[in-house]
């Protein structure tokens, strides 16, 4: 229970609706994405404006309260999970668009905005917001600013870091400040890129109060081949040969055969199932230029031994090719009781040998792995399927993953390209990180929030829980990285 | 070992609470904090490290002449997508990513920040430190790779960077139309908003200079809608621009300080001197020069703020710090933490 003098002060902060403290009302805010780790908050806080936003982080800051960002709880790492010490403050009720300046193609909006509600309120001048996670639906523009969030179109569009132009943030002392302008520089003179450090900061370093975004325009056409290879090695081939060749398409995905048997399924998409692997190919811009480009992936494609190539002839089919897709993770969902999605990075030329090894590892666990792919940037999302009402099915799932995520660090990678670190991965931070690494981030953390009272426990591992983690390892015959250097 | 040496002079002048600069070839000295003379030359590291074109990535010790990099990656069909300006026949990659300055093609594609995808360091205690790696997306700890773009070699001495490559358009063409101020930010504005395939764009003289690029149709679609007349030796006039050789830069052309004014796209032309400056638009209408007296500094600074942006004094201001306009104190207070972190012993210069 909170101390009642904290929890008197902030129901006169806020409406009387905005404050959640019973069992029940909590409940809905227990986990995010990643369901398998739950908890409930000391409170829930519903600002409507950014001015309690800040009296909040005040009072918080106050008395010593530790405060847990959340944006539509989306997330795929347990970065909003509740701590029972900390308020839960939530951005739900924060989604006014301020403001669409079709000039200078912007948009300004409260944190709380869905990612697709920004493009179809951009609709009517052509524009849109181009970072596309497949849960833009739901999720909220400041999670994604917070995780740097990445969808099938960055390849050519670039991750949220590329489409931000200037963030109001809330301290945790409650100060507000503009990070970033609406000019196209991010840095003032005589400053540091704050931008840079605050896209991906997990909740850690302040809470985004406002976000302008670059708007993108509508381009005139967009078509999507759809190509069968037998197997997923020369998928991997063929998506080098386009880039190689000097085309960077809107979209460059891949799936494996287990994840097309799932989707399809799920919403006949017209997959080949049949095919090993499959790869989606966009090409966007003007009629000519799309005909153009079209062609010559056609013809690398088919060079690169492409059993059958299909291009959408209308929107309807392009949104039925994507459907697929992007409903990867619910389909996958359908066949298995539970999955547990993966989101490491690699150089792509690494592919054949992280999928053999993704192979092996699913024999060794006993449990099927399906392979989304966000080939062009090495993005891959294995999804791990499992069934918690099974005894040891979640821990062997987790193992599992665990030994993915290090995978992709052996082979140059990393241990998240879009989903953050939140509390899911952080012993792999230990793996990917030295000490000294871990210090500095711990310091930049504290150069935000001296207090440390944003989102604790999450994203940056302390040295003695990497200590812990190391410990454990040498007893598995796998010691971390950098055993010279001291934990403590 | 040169990074074994650095970080060894490093940590021997953090114990004797000794000052250490950084630098490249010098050729961004005039926008970069004043050196104290012992200085570490990072020219002594360089050579491409990786270069795989069909992972658009290349890797990069900072030593490396700029040019050596621009034209490894021309026989590949590649480029630096920001563009950036050398100001110097020497310029390092080290210095480019220190200074965080990008060129013409920075509206259309992009800035140097963002196509860092990580980074080594030396920090002021002499500990080599790596962030980000060598892939596309990487969100596993904070950005501090990009963070490191602009910092002018205040937190330590960047030793190697990973940049993502981008194909060079197969055709570029630039058109040049005759324009007022406002007329030419509008047609900045729709060329971006209407999707035509633009590279670069600049209003200097009265003349709009815009740059389209890519695939030959979608060039020649586009340069029929603009209309204009084809500026020949079109590369050599942006590399000008970019390096500021044009005209509008010279100093002895009329002797004033260039000021850097950015602000929204879509902010209209503002006559910020009562006729006292000369005016250059760029950026697709978000970067405006002025050659103007420095009595018109406040009004301007002033100007931008409420136009969404900022200005400082680049060339001609009578210090670093009178060159810009104040943050504030929160950020202020922030910046001094990382600094503090990185370079406890204030081995390095200050921002
Ligand atoms: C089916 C499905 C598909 C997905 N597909 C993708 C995908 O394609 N690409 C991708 O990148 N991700 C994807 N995700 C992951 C997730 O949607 C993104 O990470 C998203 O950005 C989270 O947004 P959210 O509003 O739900 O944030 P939350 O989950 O509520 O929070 C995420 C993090 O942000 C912090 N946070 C939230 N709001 C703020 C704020 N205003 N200020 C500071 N910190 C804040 C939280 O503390 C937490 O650490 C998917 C998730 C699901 C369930």
């Amino acid at each position: 229970m909170a101390p009642s003098t904290f929890l008197d002060a902030l129901v006169r902060l806020l409406p009387v609706a905005a404050v959640k403290t019973t069992v029940e009302e909590m409940r809905p805010f227990e986990c995010d994405g990643l369901s398998m780790y739950r908890a409930l908050p000391m409170c829930v806080a519903l600002p409507e404006s950014e001015a309690q936003v800040a009296a909040v982080l005040a009072l918080c800051h106050a008395h010593r309260v530790p405060v847990v960002p959340r944006g539509a709880g989306t997330g795929l790492s347990g970065g909003a999970l509740p701590d029972a010490r900390a308020l839960l403050l939530s951005t739900a009720r924060l989604t006014r668009i301020h403001g669409i300046d079709r000039d200078a193609c912007t948009a300004r909006v409260d944190p709380g905005v869905r990612n697709l509600a920004i493009s179809a309120a951009a609709a009517v001048h052509d524009l849109y917001y181009a970072p596309d996670p497949s849960s833009q639906i739901a999720c909220t523009i400041g999670g994604n600013v917070a995780e740097n969030s990445g969808g099938v179109h960055c390849l050519k569009y670039g991750l949220t870091v590329h489409n931000v132009r200037k963030l109001r943030v809330a301290l945790m002392t409650g100060e507000i400040v503009e990070i970033g302008t609406e000019s196209l520089d991010g840095t003032t003179p005589g400053g540091y890129d704050l931008l840079a450090l605050m896209v991906g900061s997990e909740g850690l370093l302040g809470i985004v109060t406002e976000v302008t975004v670059k708007l993108t325009p509508r381009p005139a056409l967009a078509q999507v081949a759809m190509a069968s290879f037998p197997s997923t090695e020369a998928a991997g081939a063929a998506v080098g040969a386009i880039l190689a060749a000097g085309i960077i398409p809107a979209g460059l995905e891949m799936m494996d055969r287990i994840a097309t048997a799932a989707v399809e399924d799920f919403v006949h998409a017209g997959y080949d199932l049949d095919a090993e692997a499959i790869l989606l190919c966009e090409s966007d811009g003007t009629t000519e230029e799309v005909a153009d480009e079209m062609k010559r992936i056609a013809e690398i494609l088919r060079r690169g031994g492409a059993t059958d190539i299909r291009v959408s002839r209308n929107e309807e089919e392009r949104l039925r090719y994507w459907s697929g897709r992007k409903n990867a993770f619910p389909a996958t969902g359908r066949i298995s009781p539970d999955y547990y999605c993966m989101d490491g990075t690699i150089p792509r030329r690494e592919l054949p040998r992280v999928l053999g090894e993704i192979q092996r590892l699913s024999r060794h666990y006993g449990l099927r792995c399906a392979n989304v792919f966000h080939a062009g940037d090495g993005n891959l999302h294995p999804l791990i399927m499992f069934d918690a009402n099974v005894a040891g099915e979640t821990e062997r799932a987790e193992a599992f993953g665990a030994e993915i995520l290090e995978l992709c660090v052996e082979v140059g990678g990393t241990i998240t390209g879009e989903h953050g670190v939140g509390i899911e991965k952080i012993d792999q931070m230990c793996v990917q990180f030295s000490p000294r690494e871990l210090t500095r981030m711990h310091e930049i953390k504290r150069a935000f929030d001296p207090a440390e009272l944003l989102n604790p426990g999450k994203a940056v591992p302390t040295l003695h829980r990497c200590a812990e983690f190391g410990r454990m390892r040498v007893g598995l015959g796998r010691p971390l990285p950098f055993p010279d250097l001291e934990r403590y | 070992m040169t990074i074994d040496s650095w970080q060894a002079r490093i940590k021997a002048g953090a114990a004797r609470c000794a000052r250490l600069g950084i630098r490249g070839s010098g050729s961004k000295a005039f926008c970069a904090p004043p050196l104290s003379h012992d200085v570490i030359d990072t020219r002594d590291h360089r050579g491409i490290v990786t270069y795989e074109p069909e992972e658009l990535v290349i890797v990069v010790r900072c030593g490396t002449p700029l040019a050596e990099v621009e034209s490894a990656m021309a026989g590949e069909g590649q480029m630096l997508a920001f563009e950036p300006p050398h100001f110097g026949p020497g310029a390092t990659i080290g210095g480019a990513v220190a200074a965080g300055l990008s060129g013409p093609r920075r509206p259309y594609t992009g800035a140097l920040r963002d196509f860092v995808l990580g980074a080594k360091l030396i920090d002021g205690k002499g500990d080599l430190l790596a962030f980000g790696g060598r892939v596309m997306k990487n969100v596993a700890g904070f950005d501090v790779s990009r963070l490191l773009a602009g910092s002018f070699g205040t937190l330590g001495i960047i030793t190697e960077v990973a940049f993502k490559c981008l194909p060079r358009p197969q055709q570029e063409q630039t058109r040049v139309l005759e324009l007022d101020a406002d007329a030419a930010i509008a047609m900045m504005n729709r060329c971006y908003a209407q999707a035509m395939p633009i590279t670069a764009s600049t209003w200097v003289g009265g003349m709009l200079h815009l740059r389209f690029g890519g695939a030959d149709p979608a060039v020649r679609a586009a340069v029929g809608r603009v209309g204009g007349e084809v500026l020949a030796n079109a590369s050599e006039w942006w590399a000008d621009w970019r390096e500021q050789r044009h005209p509008f830069f010279s100093p002895e052309v009329n002797g004033l300080p260039l000021q850097r004014v950015a602000c929204r796209a879509s902010a209209p032309f503002a006559d910020l001197a009562q006729g006292h400056a000369h005016q250059a638009i760029e950026w697709g209408g978000a970067l405006r020069w002025l050659r103007a007296p420095l009595v018109t500094q406040v009004m301007i600074a002033q100007w931008a703020r409420h136009a969404g942006g900022h200005a400082h004094v680049v060339r001609g201001a009578p210090s670093r710090a009178e060159a810009f306009t104040a943050i504030p104190a929160p950020l202020v207070a922030i910046a001094q933490r990382l600094k503090q972190s990185f370079d406890p012993y204030a081995v390095f210069p200050s921002l």
